[in-house]
């Protein structure tokens, strides 16, 4: 018996429903794209301390060497992803940022790969055939800083932060995100199906680290494939695994921002997180999938974070699919992988079409962050004209976190910044389906972040 | 690469439907009764149509070209004032009242308080409440159906409350075959245009509901306690301007509060308003004055009603 909690669909209060087009690359299997002549590498890829770069002009690196870090625990060391030379490092077209500091190393096809430093931290253990996963979690959370992993769903905030629970707080329940909700992203979905096993562990070892008694894999229902996939594979393992902790499979209505961690944590625990809170003040971490599949990679199999799975989609590309990728490669490369376009795309997105960001050139790299590439076409995007707002309502509707978007939007324009905070900009998930929704194509969640701004720096 | 790229921030995808599509959809709603009243009043209707919707879109883009703004006739929020207007006008109405009344609603109502969007009253009714007080006896001169006598004071309405006759004939009042402003009598026609609105999801159900709610329980309440006086519920939702009100008017989304729970407030407020000036008050119709002071506490309608804070 499948114990999916399928019945009826958890969800949230609010949300949209956009044209899905996961059809174009949900049923590809995962294929990986060859190391490139030449990777563009940001020296920070990930949210908080910025690194420096340990390397310079001419150096020789291997492949999985660690090329930059910082000294501050919020950070996320960067490796090569290739053997080569280092060629400049230098201001480069950066994904996020625009330009940002970058390594250009040359690819000298040698594969020569350097063993993770981390993998001699418990030499001691797996040489005798151990668990690597039964280690001290402090040692673990090291293993995992070392590798430079971060949260792979998009926002790359760095993962070993996240398992170290402060002092004080107390986590019971570990969520592995697997929810994708922007349209065209399958790259989750396909790792769910292609490396559950692997996943499992990973989460398990998550959940070893932060000590919790309730595990949950969130999916949104049109990923019932991926669910059975891991309620399969759960049972399989179930009598050679010495983890009792049940993985409960949750199923979550299909609706945007169904990932977001606050929508997660409401329609799985039906809890709502307080004002400026994390999901860590209602007992909770958030991982996710893809995350954990690099937490497996790297405790079980000493691997650095130098490659992920990327969702390469949208109308205009002749082969769209899911492809591991080096990180550094430039959309140049990969889109030459898919077979090029069919028609010139009007927009490139990093990320999805919801929340990503444009992007101007192919020059730029495919980072951490980067959990699709979508090339829409222009009949598919628009820069619509903003019309006055007529007060239908449809942004106050659908809002999941409960805000006046037209209110806000209205208060920007007449420059009430008096009387913004009673309207708790500040609230704003930035999810962009207030948006999406408006029937004046009002560009609201950019009228709203800008109230965030004058909110925070009033404070 | 020899292509532009658009760069723009999220999203980069946008819901079906848009503003001007939803003022279309408002339009195709409108036709049912637009025929029907075209139907009972004839010749007069068409005229009032016709000068009623070119004065509004000539008043539109010549305020806005003396105001400096930009043109947005294109938008045809001004084709939906001009035929709501005719339809909340008596037949027999002068052509030069009409045209005034609708400049008040384009240029006093809509632009002087900035366009389309920004104003607090609804055009149509400012327009024919202004229409009201200046001329009262071209707003109370009304024509039979079909034949267009002119009969003072014989809506069904009026009817009920000067001359406490009672013996209504549901039939007429459900087709419109009855004596009232022009787009106002065919209750079938305006329910199958809000049945449109609500299918196209261009109007909040919560609104109409709300209204015909209010006023059927007060009516059939009022009508249970001197049935002599009043006629019951059904009566008040089918007589007078109640369904173009309570569809069209009040439904209006900018005069309207934006919070679900505001609307059901508004709806209601409409409701009673309404039937406190027909069952109490010296003039026979309420549903114009409704509107507009509930219009005026849509504001803090929409403070009173703002959603709980997330999290809280």
């Amino acid at each position: 018996m499948y114990n999916i909690t399928a019945m009826f669909e958890k969800t949230f209060r609010g949300g949209v429903h956009p044209a899905q087009h996961k059809e174009l690359t949900v049923d590809k299997r995962i294929k990986s794209i060859p190391a490139p002549p030449e990777i563009i590498l940001p020296l920070t890829q990930h949210i908080g301390a910025p690194n420096n770069p340990l390397i310079g002009p001419g150096d020789v690196v291997k492949e999985g060497q660690r090329i930059a870090e910082s000294e501050s625990f919020v950070s996320a060391p960067v490796h090569s992803s290739v053997s080569g030379r280092v060629k400049a490092i230098r201001n480069f077209f950066n994904p996020v940022h625009g330009m940002a500091r970058a390594a250009i190393i040359e690819n000298d096809g040698k594969n020569e790969d350097e063993p993770f430093v981390a993998a001699r931290l418990h030499q001691d253990f797996t040489g005798q055939g151990e668990d690597p996963g039964a280690l001290p979690k402090e040692k673990l959370i090291n293993i995992i800083k070392e590798a430079g992993i971060v949260g792979l769903g998009g926002a790359a905030f760095p993962t070993h932060v996240k398992l170290k629970i402060p002092k004080g707080k107390k986590v019971d329940t570990l969520i592995a995100n697997g929810a994708e909700c922007e349209p065209y992203l399958t790259c989750d979905h396909r790792l769910m199906i292609e490396k559950t096993g692997k996943i499992i562990k990973g989460i398990y070892l998550a959940a070893g680290i932060l000590g919790v008694k309730n595990i949950f894999v969130a999916v949104e229902q049109n990923k019932l494939s991926a669910a059975f996939a891991f309620e399969k594979t759960i049972r399989e393992i179930k009598g050679s695994s010495r983890q009792n902790i049940p993985i409960r499979v949750t199923v979550l209505k299909t609706k945007y921002p169904q990932g977001g961690e606050k929508q997660l944590v409401k329609a799985i625990l039906g809890k709502e997180i307080p004002p400026g809170k994390l999901p860590l003040d209602v007992g909770s971490v958030i991982q996710n999938v893809g995350t954990c599949l690099a937490l497996y990679e790297a405790v079980y199999e000493g691997k650095p974070l130098i490659e992920r799975c990327v969702t390469l989609s949208g109308s205009c590309l002749r082969e769209p699919g899911n492809f591991i990728v080096r990180l550094g490669t430039p959309l140049k490369d990969a889109v030459k992988f898919c077979g090029g376009f069919t028609e010139p795309p009007a927009k490139i997105i990093a990320g999805g079409p919801m929340m990503g960001i444009t992007q101007y050139t192919l020059d730029a790299p495919i980072i951490k962050g980067t959990a699709g590439v979508v090339f829409l076409s222009k009949k598919e995007t628009e820069i619509p004209e903003e019309l006055p707002c007529v007060r239908c309502g449809r942004c106050v509707d659908i809002c999941p976190v409960n805000l006046l978007p037209t209110e806000i939007m209205r208060m920007v324009k007449y420059s009430r910044w008096h009387r913004m905070e009673e309207l708790h900009p500040s609230d704003c998930i930035e999810c962009g389906a207030c948006s999406y929704a408006c029937l004046s194509k009002i560009p609201l969640v950019q009228y709203i972040k800008l109230a965030k701004q004058k909110e925070l720096k009033k404070k | 690469m020899e292509n532009r790229l658009y760069v723009s921030p999220g999203p980069h995808i946008f819901a079906k439907g848009s503003m001007p599509k939803t003022m279309r959809d408002v339009i195709i709603a409108l036709m049912p009764a637009v025929f029907a009243s075209i139907y009972f009043f004839r010749a007069r209707a068409v005229i009032l149509f016709v000068v009623s919707i070119v004065s509004c879109v000539v008043f539109e883009a010549v305020i806005q070209i003396l105001m400096k703004r930009k043109v947005t006739i294109s938008d045809m929020s001004a084709i939906v004032t001009g035929i709501l207007f005719a339809m909340n006008m008596p037949p027999a109405l002068p052509l030069w009242a009409c045209v005034l009344g609708c400049f008040i609603a384009i240029g006093l109502a809509k632009q002087l308080f900035g366009g389309l969007g920004n104003n607090m009253f609804n055009p149509v009714f400012l327009g024919r409440a202004f229409l009201a007080a200046a001329f009262p006896t071209f707003m109370t001169t009304w024509n039979n159906p079909i034949t267009l006598d002119a009969t003072t004071g014989a809506t069904p309405l009026g009817m009920v409350k000067f001359s406490h006759d009672l013996s209504v004939n549901y039939a007429n009042l459900f087709i419109g075959n009855v004596s009232g402003s022009v787009g106002e009598t065919s209750a079938l026609a305006l329910i199958i245009g809000g049945l449109y609105l609500l299918a196209r999801k261009a109007i909040d159900w919560r609104i109409p509901f709300s209204y015909i709610g209010t006023v059927f329980i007060v009516g059939a309440i009022a009508g249970m306690v001197a049935p002599a006086d009043y006629a019951g519920g059904l009566f008040y939702i089918l007589a007078g301007g109640l369904l173009i009100g309570a569809i069209f008017m009040a439904t209006d989304p900018v005069t309207s509060p934006v919070t679900k729970k505001g609307r059901w407030i508004f709806g209601a407020g409409c409701g009673v308003i309404t039937m406190v000036i027909r069952l109490w008050g010296g003039l026979p119709e309420g549903v114009m004055y409704s509107v507009l002071l509930m219009n005026a506490v849509t504001p803090l309608l929409n403070r009173l009603t703002r959603p709980r804070r997330y999290g809280t």
